[in-house]
């Protein structure tokens, strides 16, 4: 009996995934932005990919990765990225677009950055004034940028007092915290201009090219699990570094805003 | 307060119109909690009812853990099966992670503790009341447990509700296990969790009053059926 | 249809519960028909005889040997308890739930049931639910429902101590019915005017120890221990 139902399991899973489907993990900032709701259906369409999207945080994704249970991911953490081909997980990184972080706070802006002229110098002036800041505080693509901001401006957030909040949670839910709380945060634009809940947050500070995020794809390894959809990581691949995803990535906006720019390398 | 306002509202808009995601994920959620309900009490019901009339040796201590198995974090419970399911781990080429299997998987583990435990004090009472009787009519252990099920048969249906409002409303083990994908495993609670993530509160406390709704439904839908408050049954 | 005769003996029986003796020794043989009444003061060991009897009270000591092969045995008994236990059913069901567990086909089974309900009067509740019942017509379904699978043996726990003057005359009317079908029955009692009504034989029972065993009317005309004597005039024994 018990045989007769692991059986039946199997049958209906392998079932799913003779279908063209590709697992993806993503970070919660590619999905928050709404890009993804536009890309997929774009992919299925020209493919006929099904590609299945697991949002994630940056380590979460790595993790599953590693693990071989997705068949690619997308993320937006150079040094992580690196590291996971470099020990054999995937077997090449390619860059597909790029988008930018900005400052949000509250309009009243008690610490004064809008005036910065770095985002350094912005931070830095959050850490004098001890206002209330949130920190994604989940090794994600964008803590990992926001710490190595704060590296910048030469201050350690292991020394910070209780005005610094860690909330380690995903891009939308540390956005809930900020504006709950009418703190400072750090955000990629794209998930900000689609945001629900601003509250009395606005966008204090952008520009600075230290605040440039790079996304890239990285295909799961087939030598290190061999049952990876290697064959449609390729043909994902081939696809966002095309012509038509830059049409769509390019194009995409929130209130007239452009979120994301094309920029992979044939 | 207003957002709950709009939340209602949302509700009903969604409904009113048959919002098809909606149909999608409510639909998986029933499939989901619904056959995860059916396995634990297939598992929870006999082995509360055998606890109850059986004595050995370490049963006050296994009724002890099963109560304490209750308390078991879901969120726990879901990434120990993420690990078991794993690709990397020891049941990874069974392919389950990330399907409403794994997810049906999870729910079992969390909601079968509940179901016995409730089962067990029910049966107990029931089988004190009856004990005498059974065995002065010479009653097989077998003849036994079916009597006691089938006259405590509306406590047990109440272990199984109990079971299900726990597994419907459970959101930590199935975001980890399940993935929360899109047309794949996306229900109703892990819909929940994303809109509140992408701060679109209105849509989330529209789902949520749909869950809420829908809990309510199946539980009179059950009673209903088994005629529980009906004048002469118990 | 002639049933093979049925005795049970008990040899230097004790049951001790928690060290205590609660009954015993007793030696004692039980023939095959007639009306037995254990009599004796509270706390005497009257139901711990009758369980000993029925095989649900395990003996300490000593051995309870019956005439037929022991998986015979408990098929042929039924037990009355003084708080009817009533299964959470309708009356017809809770009559038809002895024979069923025998596998007795249902046509037989529908049979029997509306004749004892019809000898317990209980015929226009048969779907009536058992445990909203009063207490006498509690006490009828279980007799009715300890009859029904015609027992050879039937044991009864003071079956009317809780019961009105009506229901009791309903219950022995019922157990003479019995006892003239040839079912032997041992029963229990407080109530002396029962035992006088009822008893062929009586057991006289204090403080775990047999005294008496005998005929009735000996008994009542005249006891042979002073304890019995006392206790048929109403003294308080201890």
């Amino acid at each position: 009996m018990i045989r007769m139902l692991l059986a039946l399991m199997m049958i209906t899973t392998a079932a799913q995934a003779q279908a063209q489907t590709l697992r993806l993990a993503a970070t919660t900032s590619f999905n928050n932005s709404g890009l993804s709701d536009v890309l997929l259906p774009a992919i299925k369409m020209d493919t006929g990919i099904d590609v299945q999207l697991l949002v994630v945080g940056t380590g979460q994704a790595i993790r599953l990765g590693q693990a071989g249970d997705v068949d690619a991911i997308l993320v937006h953490s150079k040094t992580a990225e690196e590291a996971f081909v470099s020990d054999g997980f995937g077997t090449h990184r390619r860059e597909i677009m790029y988008n930018d972080f900005v400052l949000i706070g509250p309009v009243q802006d008690p610490a004064m950055i809008k005036t910065s002229a770095t985002a350094a110098q912005a931070l830095q002036r959050i850490a004098t004034a001890e206002a209330t800041f949130v920190s994604r505080g989940d090794d994600s693509g964008t803590h990992k940028k926001e710490l190595a901001l704060w590296s910048e401006a030469a201050l350690e957030p292991e020394q910070f007092g209780a005005w610094y909040k860690g909330v380690g949670s995903g891009m939308g839910a540390s956005l809930n915290s900020a504006s709950g709380l009418d703190a400072y945060i750090m955000a990629d634009r794209a998930s900000w201009l689609n945001f629900g809940n601003k509250g009395g947050l606005g966008l204090l500070f952008s520009g600075d090219p230290k605040l440039f995020n790079q996304y890239a794809y990285l295909p799961v390894n087939p030598a290190k699990h061999g049952h990876v959809n290697a064959e449609a990581a390729v043909r994902l691949e081939h696809w966002l570094t095309s012509r038509r995803a830059k049409d769509i990535i390019n194009k995409y906006t929130i209130n007239g805003q452009a979120l994301f720019i094309f920029n992979s390398q044939p | 307060m207003k957002e709950i306002w709009a939340g209602v509202q949302e509700a009903f808009r969604l409904i009113f119109i048959l919002d098809a995601d909606l149909i999608e994920i409510t639909l998986r959620s029933l499939e989901v909690s619904l056959t995860a309900l059916m396995i634990a009490s297939a598992l929870a019901l006999p082995f509360g009812t055998w606890l109850a009339i059986r004595r050995f040796r370490y049963r006050r201590f296994t009724i002890a853990v099963l109560n304490a198995l209750m308390g078991l974090p879901p969120v726990v419970v879901g990434l120990v099966v993420y690990l078991l399911l794993s690709r990397s781990g020891p049941f990874g080429v069974m392919g389950l992670l990330f399907t409403p299997t794994a997810m049906i998987i999870a729910q079992v583990i969390i909601i079968t503790p509940l179901i016995a435990s409730i089962t067990h004090q029910a049966m107990r009472e029931l089988w004190s009341e009856y004990h005498d009787l059974l065995i002065s009519l010479n009653t097989t252990k077998r003849q036994r447990v079916v009597a006691l099920i089938w006259d405590g048969r509306r406590t047990l249906m109440t272990a199984a509700l109990a079971g299900f409002g726990r597994a419907i409303g459970e959101v930590g083990a199935i975001m980890i296990v399940g993935g929360n994908i899109d047309h794949a495993t996306r229900v109703l609670t892990t819909a929940i969790a994303l809109e509140t993530g992408k701060g679109d509160f209105a849509l989330a406390l529209g789902l949520g009053f749909v869950l809420i709704t829908l809990t309510l439904v199946v539980n009179l839908a059950i009673h209903a059926l088994s005629r529980t408050e009906q004048e002469g049954t118990w | 249809m002639v049933s093979p005769a049925i005795s049970v003996c008990l040899d230097s029986v004790v049951v001790k519960r928690r060290g205590k003796t609660v009954l015993g020794p007793v030696d004692l043989c039980l023939q095959a028909d007639g009306f037995t009444i254990v009599l004796g003061p509270n706390g005497a060991g009257k139901t711990t005889l009758l369980k000993v009897l029925h095989g649900v009270e395990r003996v300490s000591r000593g051995s309870v040997q019956w005439s037929i092969p022991n998986a015979q045995v408990r098929e042929a008994q039924a037990y009355v308890f003084q708080s009817p236990i009533m299964l959470r059913r309708s009356v017809r069901q809770n009559l038809a739930y002895p024979l069923q567990l025998i596998g007795i086909d249902k046509a037989e089974i529908a049979s029997r049931v509306v004749d004892w309900a019809q000898k317990t009067g209980l015929q226009d509740a048969l779907d009536f639910p058992a445990p909203r019942l009063s207490g006498g017509e509690k006490q009828k379904l279980a007799l009715g429902r300890a009859l029904i699978r015609m027992p050879k043996v039937l044991f009864l726990d003071e079956p009317c101590a809780n019961l009105d003057g009506r229901s009791t005359r309903e219950i022995e009317e019922l157990l003479y019915d019995a006892t003239k079908a040839g079912t032997r029955i041992i029963m229990t009692t407080h109530d002396l005017g029962q035992a006088r009504r009822l008893a062929d034989s009586v057991l006289f029972l204090m403080n775990g120890a047999l005294h008496e065993h005998g005929a009735a009317s000996n008994f009542f005309a005249a006891p042979s221990t002073s304890e019995a004597q006392a206790f048929l005039n109403g003294d308080i024994i201890e």
